[in-house]
């Protein structure tokens, strides 16, 4: 790979912003964005998802640090940086009496690219808005002003693409739509960074997860390896016969009585060590105790991303 | 430069006003025409001439500037205003595009909106009373300079604006008082001299009184102060959109 494709697309360093109300809402975030991923950037309500991503846009002045966006400095060369990038902001926010392809239009023509119906006509069909285009936007259901939102942002055709809580009011069906079509856009090289709350979007969509708890990145990683490091695996022993009590010699296993003692239930890290499976299925043996099946679960992202966030309180 | 995207918001704000036909222009029109029924019809009969002009030709350039002035701010302070109340702005704060082209697209498109309706104020004062246009060239550039000059102001007080109070405010206690004291029905020399000196503070006076000149060739201050008082105010109000612009004021937190 050349260097250019391997230097991260986004870089965000030592950004901080504090409001005029004096809430520091961002304290100092370091953070790349790998060309072509999909990020998802997971945090509670007010943790300082839309500011980050508000101050990366230009819609909110830092207070310090830098970013930069393929190399141009969003300030000083904001041209450069904000023409390469497409906005579908949190809130429904749109005009009322313009049609949608009038909005799509004038979008595409703020990003300083020349008119391209045939391009425009795409992104709307794409977005099943077409038989729409000359409607009012006033006369939209919500979940289709949500996808306007994202056909205006799609209309400059930018390499980057940041979805604030792209799902938040979507139908099911609509949502799997979604996906498909992010997938889509990362596989034609666009750069994808979502917020939501669904954790089984993130975990579904992402290559890497970044997680914000009050204006910290308290953690990035890939998701895989995320799961793999921080996911907690359960190992559920259907009995032979149901106990009472678990026997004192497994005391150090922790074990857990479920279903009215039919279940045993031991939690465990991946990380940790393997072999201790081994030794309580011969301790348990030595203890008389016999199962007829047995079950292991792995812990989702929602656990992980509760857990962490839960540590940062 | 981004001229596409000035042509993107130039042309949304003029299908704005494709879309508020009604209000953005007829109205204006009904409320000249009923000023030539009541100022110039019936109280200009009593009033013979002012400076040997029939009184109903005489007030035509007040009532016009009345209305551009009040147009322009109303036109400008709308269409930047509209998209901070809705939130579309976020779109105008993220794209491409530098404060001054931001600028020139809603001023221009406001200053537009005002010279059409300046010249159909022309045109509809042209059916009650003869009209005499001795210095179309001025006249033009007066037009233009007071239009974006006011559509700066409106600019200016659609970013301050932080309700829709306030958007109203200015203009009404402001503009309004000033335009109507600033000679647009009568001529400075007619009042006591006392408030002859007071008027003289009055912006509007001189931009009433340029504009009275390149119709009729009469004034009540000399063209070259009206022209220069323009002027500055369009340097006022540049500066201050450009301090605004520079500060981020009541646009980016
Ligand atoms: N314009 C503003 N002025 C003052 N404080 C603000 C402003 N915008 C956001 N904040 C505060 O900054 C913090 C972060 O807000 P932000 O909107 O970034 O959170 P978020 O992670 O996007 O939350 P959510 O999941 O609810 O969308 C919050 O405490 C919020 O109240
Ligand atoms: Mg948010």
């Amino acid at each position: 790979m050349s260097a250019a494709s391997t230097q991260p697309i986004i870089s965000v360093s030592n950004l901080s912003k504090t409001f005029a109300s004096g809430l520091q809402a961002l304290k100092n975030i370091d953070l790349d964005i790998r060309r072509g991923e999909i990020f998802a950037l997971l945090g509670p309500n007010g943790a300082g998802k839309t500011t980050l991503i508000s101050t990366i846009c230009g819609i909110v002045n830092p207070t310090e640090g830098s970013v930069t966006v393929d190399g141009h400095d969003i300030i000083t060369d904001f041209r450069a940086a904000r023409s390469m990038i497409g906005l579908v902001p949190q809130e429904l926010t749109t005009d009322a009496f313009e049609s949608v392809w009038g909005t799509v239009s004038f979008s595409r023509g703020l990003f300083g690219k020349r008119p391209n119906p045939a391009h425009l006509e795409k992104v709307l069909k794409d977005l099943s808005l077409w038989n729409r285009k000359d409607s009012k936007i006033i006369t939209l259901s919500g979940g289709m002003k949500r996808r306007l939102l994202i056909a205006k942002a799609l209309s400059h055709e930018p390499q980057i693409l940041f979805l604030d809580e792209p799902t938040a009011g979507v139908d099911v069906e609509l949502r799997r739509d979604m996906w498909q079509l992010v997938r889509s856009l990362q596989a034609g090289g666009v750069t994808i960074i979502l917020t939501t709350h669904y954790i089984d979007e993130a975990e579904e969509m992402a290559d890497r997860v970044g997680v914000i708890s009050k204006g910290e990145i308290i953690l990035v990683e890939n998701k895989a390896e995320l799961m793999r490091k921080l996911g907690r695996k359960q190992l559920t022993l259907h009995l032979q016969n149901t106990l009472q009590l678990v026997p004192p010699e497994l005391a150090n296993y922790h074990l857990e009585l479920a279903n009215g003692g039919s279940d045993l239930i031991y939690t465990y890290d991946t990380q940790g060590d393997r072999t201790s499976i081994a030794t309580l299925l011969e301790d348990l043996d030595r203890a008389g105790i016999s199962f007829k099946d047995l079950q292991t679960t792995q812990s989702s992202l929602e656990d992980i991303f509760v857990s962490l966030v839960r540590k940062n309180k | 430069m981004n001229v596409q995207a000035i042509r993107a918001i130039y042309r949304f704000e003029m299908a704005r006003t494709r879309r508020t036909l009604m209000q953005s222009i007829i109205s204006p029109v009904i409320s000249t025409s009923l000023y030539f029924v009541v100022f110039g019809a019936a109280i200009g009969s009593r009033i013979a001439q002012v400076e040997g002009i029939s009184y109903g030709a005489f007030i035509v350039p007040g009532l016009i500037m009345l209305s551009l002035l009040t147009q322009s701010i109303s036109n400008a302070s709308f269409g930047i205003y509209f998209p901070k109340f809705t939130g579309t702005i976020y779109e105008l704060l993220s794209a491409p595009i530098s404060y001054f082209e931001i600028v020139v697209s809603y001023v221009g498109a406001a200053a537009t909106k005002s010279i059409i309706l300046g010249l159909i104020i022309l045109a509809t004062a042209g059916l009650f009373v003869p009209l005499r246009i001795a210095h179309p060239f001025w006249m033009i550039l007066f037009l233009v300079l007071t239009a974006v000059t006011f559509s700066l102001v409106g600019f200016i007080i659609g970013i301050w604006a932080d309700g829709f109070e306030k958007l109203q405010l200015v203009p009404l206690l402001i503009v309004t008082p000033l335009t109507f004291l600033g000679g647009s029905f009568y001529s400075i020399d007619m009042l006591p001299p006392l408030w002859q000196t007071v008027t003289l503070f009055n912006p509007v006076v001189y931009l009433i009184s340029g504009f009275r000149w390149s119709f009729y060739g009469i004034a009540d201050v000399s063209v070259a102060v009206s022209l220069a008082m323009t002027i500055v105010f369009m340097a006022i109000s540049l500066a201050i959109v450009a301090w605004i612009f520079k500060t981020g004021y009541r646009l980016k937190t």
